[in-house]
């Protein structure tokens, strides 16, 4: 057993983060969980959402577009496709992203399309979130 | 025989490709470092999914099935092949396209065959020759990004879903070292779970899955194709850098070895073009003398 809690993110782009942490939350597929010290072990789907990372010094929040993540013996692993740290999303590339999903779900041609619109509807529509959040707290 | 001024026409143009095949060789090995880095990045994502699905599936008292995991009776097989959108880089295009096409043949006999052509070679190859192309990407590579990766995997997997393939192969050069490569030829759907690296080390019973193993395995196969075909993408852009690299260096050898060469001749020459005007004017002078 570990004496801190660990956190990975590792993303096909490489680590993200490698760093102990006290507390992290994340956005499971059925309602966001934190997980805290001596947590059971755990293996989870991620929905898109935020992370929210929570150390002594500094909290940080990343916005993911789902995967995975395992808990075992203080270490948390999240694997997921993405994540960004809230600083550096560029808002107005996201509102753009959000504009464009929401005109592609309008046109609406087929089935799968409109399902993969979504999908960049509610990515982009977070990564937006990510940014306002971290712009009320500063 | 050459005249002295072809000649050192011919110099200069040597030198003009020289410095060409220099510079492309520069330029490839800095491509190549950076694709290998990717390469890396995406190892630890790839084995942590690898191990994951690997457990779910393969152990435990209960099995878990997947519809992406079924083998069918194979009727209708698809060739996924990965070449370079440019040339000039050795026989890194003609390899692929030579397996390619004794994969077709082998396969031609039992089932139905078609082609995902990826990269401008492979387009324009089984393009011109009347092979039934399913799909084609070309110039994906010039600024490779993961979204890409996700179209082909999208596209590949949602075939195979609605029964258009029985197989899926990948045909790709893997990234070896600079100067080699591996030509694969891969089975990529039905999907079957590699023996990941490291498994002693953890044992994945004890844990609580949440919502349930066969949800999350659903959810994991897609995400692991996905890395894979990115991965293969990487590989082979990798791998074309590399043998575009090592097949420079050679031009840049030869070109300097052809340089030498002509201006021994050229040399030859001045000095054969000197002695006859001395003798010319001694024969002269002696001519004049003997008047």
């Amino acid at each position: 057993m570990n004496e801190t809690l660990h956190l990975e993110i590792v993303t096909p782009f490489g680590t993200v983060l490698d760093e102990p942490v006290q507390s992290c939350m994340l956005p499971g597929e059925q309602g966001a969980f934190q997980v805290l010290k001596n947590h059971a072990s755990l293996v989870s789907n991620v929905d898109i959402g935020l992370i929210k990372v929570e150390r002594e010094s500094k909290n940080e929040l990343f916005a993911t577009s789902g995967g995975f993540c395992e808990v075992k013996d203080n270490v948390i692993r999240i694997i997921v496709e993405s994540a960004e740290k809230a600083e550096s999303i560029d808002a107005y590339r996201a509102q753009q992203a959000k504009e464009r999903a929401e005109q592609r779900l309008q046109e609406d041609k087929s089935k799968v399309d409109a399902h993969r619109a979504e999908l960049a509807l509610k990515r982009a529509v977070n990564r937006l979130k990510a940014v306002e959040v971290i712009k009320k707290d500063h | 025989m050459a005249t002295l001024r072809e000649i050192r026409q011919r110099i200069s143009s040597v030198k003009t490709t020289q410095q060409i095949t220099k510079a492309m060789k520069m330029v490839a090995a800095a491509k190549m470092r950076r694709a290998q880095e990717n390469i890396l990045a995406i190892r630890p994502y790839a084995n942590e999914i690898n191990g994951l699905i690997h457990h779910i599936a393969e152990s435990g008292e209960d099995k878990f099935e997947n519809p992406l995991m079924q083998s069918r009776p194979v009727e209708k097989v698809l060739l996924v092949v990965v070449t370079a959108d440019r040339g000039l880089c050795g026989a890194f295009n003609s390899n692929i396209i030579r397996t390619t096409e004794s994969v077709f043949t082998k396969y031609s006999q039992n089932a139905e065959v078609e082609l995902y052509t990826i990269g401008r070679k492979a387009s324009e190859y089984f393009g011109k020759r009347a092979y039934p192309i399913y799909k084609q990407k070309a110039g994906i590579f010039h600024g490779l990004n993961f979204e890409r990766a996700l179209e082909i995997s999208r596209d590949v997997v949602s075939a195979y879903q609605s029964s258009v393939f029985d197989r899926v192969i990948f045909i790709y050069n893997e990234f070896k070292s600079a100067i080699a490569q591996n030509l694969r030829e891969e089975v990529f759907l039905p999907f079957v779970a590699e023996e990941p690296e490291n498994t002693a080390l953890r044992d994945y019973n004890e844990y609580i899955y949440e919502p349930d193993k066969q949800s999350i395995l659903n959810a994991l196969i897609p995400k692991h194709l996905n890395v894979q075909v990115w991965r293969i993408l990487l590989e082979s852009n990798a791998a074309e850098q590399g043998a575009r690299m090592t097949a420079m260096d050679n031009a840049t050898e030869n070109a300097e070895e052809i340089k030498s060469k002509l201006t021994l001749y050229y040399n030859r020459a001045r000095q054969a073009a000197i002695t006859t005007e001395i003798s010319e004017i001694v024969g002269g002078a002696e001519a004049l003398k003997e008047s």
